[in-house]
């Protein structure tokens, strides 16, 4: 090492050369220093733009493989979903199973977000009360949901009541765990922050713990609807039969029973289409305007 | 430890016949818990600060300034001693200590430059809120991000958003001032120009400041008296002017003696500290 740092030493020392200072003139010969983007790299910057490119290659995909395949009973083609689609929706109850779905999704995901919210008020409040929702949401978080519908059953008997019984179940642990863990999460010089600022007990959670834990707790949100989405659609699978108001998995689970194919991709489609309309374009709404707009997420 | 020892009153005690002070630390003694330690952070520190001063808490890191500032702010009692501010003693946090972190995250992520100044206006109904905007706008312009008001903070440089944290205190008007290391994570350009911009402020406005640092140089720039506390625990080891020194007096044989001052005063500290531990651990 002491070798090779005498050889690379150079012979003579660095010259003592002119120093030099230059007057700026405008910017004419560099041009501007930001330029904007062209149409089409805007419009690859779009996440819709992008979302919508992909679906439509999936949706060429579709057609041609069952084209190909030419077995409606198993495999329906896209147009003839689309026409069983459009005639479920048009003459068929396709949009009352919908809303039915949809409001039993309703109420039960309203009465979860406010257990939620008791939850989590205890739990920042006391330290039993974090011990509880720590210990109820390793128990809970594992079960799958519809693992307590024959309970709920007997329960609440068939009806509306099961059903929402097991979506708050799923809506709950998710959205309790991620808003106390973002709670916990918040720096503790924004805290201070918010003290010095005045903010106390209600005003301190309300105007300070609540947004700044906001990406948390929309990421509870986002859980929590998928899991309510999907145990819904399985729990009226299961006995949307004695049901007279089905809702969306009743109206998948009759058609499969008349062998309706297209019918059963159309109910699919429709719970395919819910999810990414309230994924997308709600949800990525909500984080538009907030977290992103904020810079609390990338 | 040491109950039956009288207090000492350690402040300058030199005050006499004019101003009363306004804040008053007598004898305070700070101790916090980390996970397997009760550290002691300052012992029985006292000292005066008066209306319109740019008081200034300097010492290595260990010594407890940043400790001190949270239990005038309030966040923390002391366990020994009081704070008074205008003769009432310090219990909780509030809005006439506002501070000014060192951290960059002070500001709310969910509101603009203006929000956030208007923030403290508006939880302590200071003013209607057509006020309180007026009055956000004119400190935002006296900290020069006017063109930033609606800018949320992600989208600041580190200095601006010392400023806008800056501009927030300043508009609840604060019987003191509180900063602690507030430039420290700017770079070096950048934290000159701030340090320029405060004193500007203060003559401009004429608050007062208590302005905790570990640099000697920001020290005497920003200071206009300058408490040096030693280490492990914090105490007292001297308490000095610097109200005559300022960026003009940057390189002049004056600031230079002062400089070399509380540099001797904290490296002779650190030489016993080292060989004390040394000796502890040897």
């Amino acid at each position: 090492m002491a070798e090779l740092a005498i050889h690379s030493r150079p012979d003579q020392s660095p010259p003592v050369r002119p120093e030099r200072v230059i007057t700026l003139d405008a910017l004419g010969a560099v041009g501007d220093a930001a330029r904007p983007l062209g149409p089409i790299e805007r419009l690859a910057n779009i996440t819709l733009v992008r979302r919508l490119v992909v679906l439509a290659v999936l949706a060429v995909l579709w057609e041609a493989f069952a084209r190909y395949t030419a077995n409606p009973l198993l495999f329906p083609s896209l147009s003839e979903t689309l026409a069983a689609f459009w005639d479920a929706t048009a003459r068929g109850p396709l949009i009352d199973r919908t809303l039915n779905s949809l409001s039993v999704l309703a109420m039960g995901y309203g009465v979860g977000l406010v257990a939620a919210a008791v939850f989590t008020t205890l739990a920042v409040s006391t330290r039993a009360g974090t011990d509880l929702l720590s210990t109820l949401t390793a128990m809970f978080n594992p079960l799958p949901a519809i693992a307590l519908l024959p309970l709920a059953l007997l329960w609440f008997g068939l009806g509306a009541k099961s059903l929402v019984f097991v979506i708050v179940h799923s809506v709950l642990w998710a959205v309790a765990l991620n808003t106390h863990s973002g709670f916990t999460s918040v720096s503790p010089t924004l805290r201070m922050a918010g003290q010095n600022c005045g903010l106390k007990g209600l005003s301190f959670v309300m105007l300070l713990l609540v947004p700044a834990a906001f990406p948390s707790i929309l990421t509870g949100l986002k859980i929590g609807w998928a899991f309510a989405w999907r145990t819904l659609i399985a729990a009226e699978l299961v006995f949307g039969a004695s049901s007279r108001s089905g809702g969306l998995g009743w109206f998948i689970f009759e058609n499969r029973n008349e062998l309706e194919t297209p019918s059963v991709f159309a109910g699919l489609l429709t719970v395919i289409l819910i999810g990414l309309v309230v994924e997308s374009v709600i949800f990525r709404t909500i984080e538009n305007m907030t977290v992103r707009r904020w810079g609390m997420q990338s | 430890m040491a109950h039956g020892v009288q207090e000492r009153r350690q402040a300058g005690a030199q005050a006499g016949a004019g101003p009363e002070p306004l804040l008053v630390a007598d004898g305070v003694t700070l101790q916090y818990k980390t996970t397997d330690h009760l550290v002691t952070a300052t012992w029985r520190v006292g000292f005066e600060v008066f209306a319109g001063e740019r008081f200034v808490l300097l010492g290595p890191s260990g010594c407890g300034k940043s400790t001190l500032l949270k239990a005038i702010a309030g966040f923390m009692a002391p366990v020994e001693g009081t704070f008074r501010l205008a003769g009432a003693p310090i219990t909780r946090p509030g809005s006439d200590r506002m501070m000014v972190f060192q951290e960059f995250d002070q500001l709310l992520p969910w509101k603009t430059v203006l929000g956030n100044v208007m923030f403290p206006l508006l939880v302590n109904r200071r003013m209607p809120r057509s006020e309180a905007r007026a009055h956000a706008r004119d400190l935002i312009a006296k900290v020069n991000l006017s063109r930033f008001e609606a800018i949320y903070p992600h989208m600041l440089s580190g200095g601006m958003k010392q400023r806008t944290a800056i501009a927030r205190a300043l508009a609840m008007e604060p019987k003191v001032l509180l900063m602690d290391e507030p430039f420290a994570a700017l770079d070096a350009l950048t934290r000159r120009k701030m340090q320029e911009e405060l004193v500007g402020l203060w003559e401009e406005v004429g608050f007062t400041v208590i302005f905790v640092t570990h640099s000697i140089e920001e020290a005497i720039l920003v200071g206009s008296r300058i408490l040096v506390l030693s280490p492990h625990p914090g105490r007292v080891k001297a308490e000095l002017n610097a109200h005559h020194l300022g960026f003009e007096s940057l390189g002049t044989p004056e600031f230079e003696a002062l400089h070399r001052r509380i540099h001797d005063l904290l490296f002779t500290d650190r030489i016993e500290t080292e060989l004390a531990s040394e000796a502890a651990h040897g």
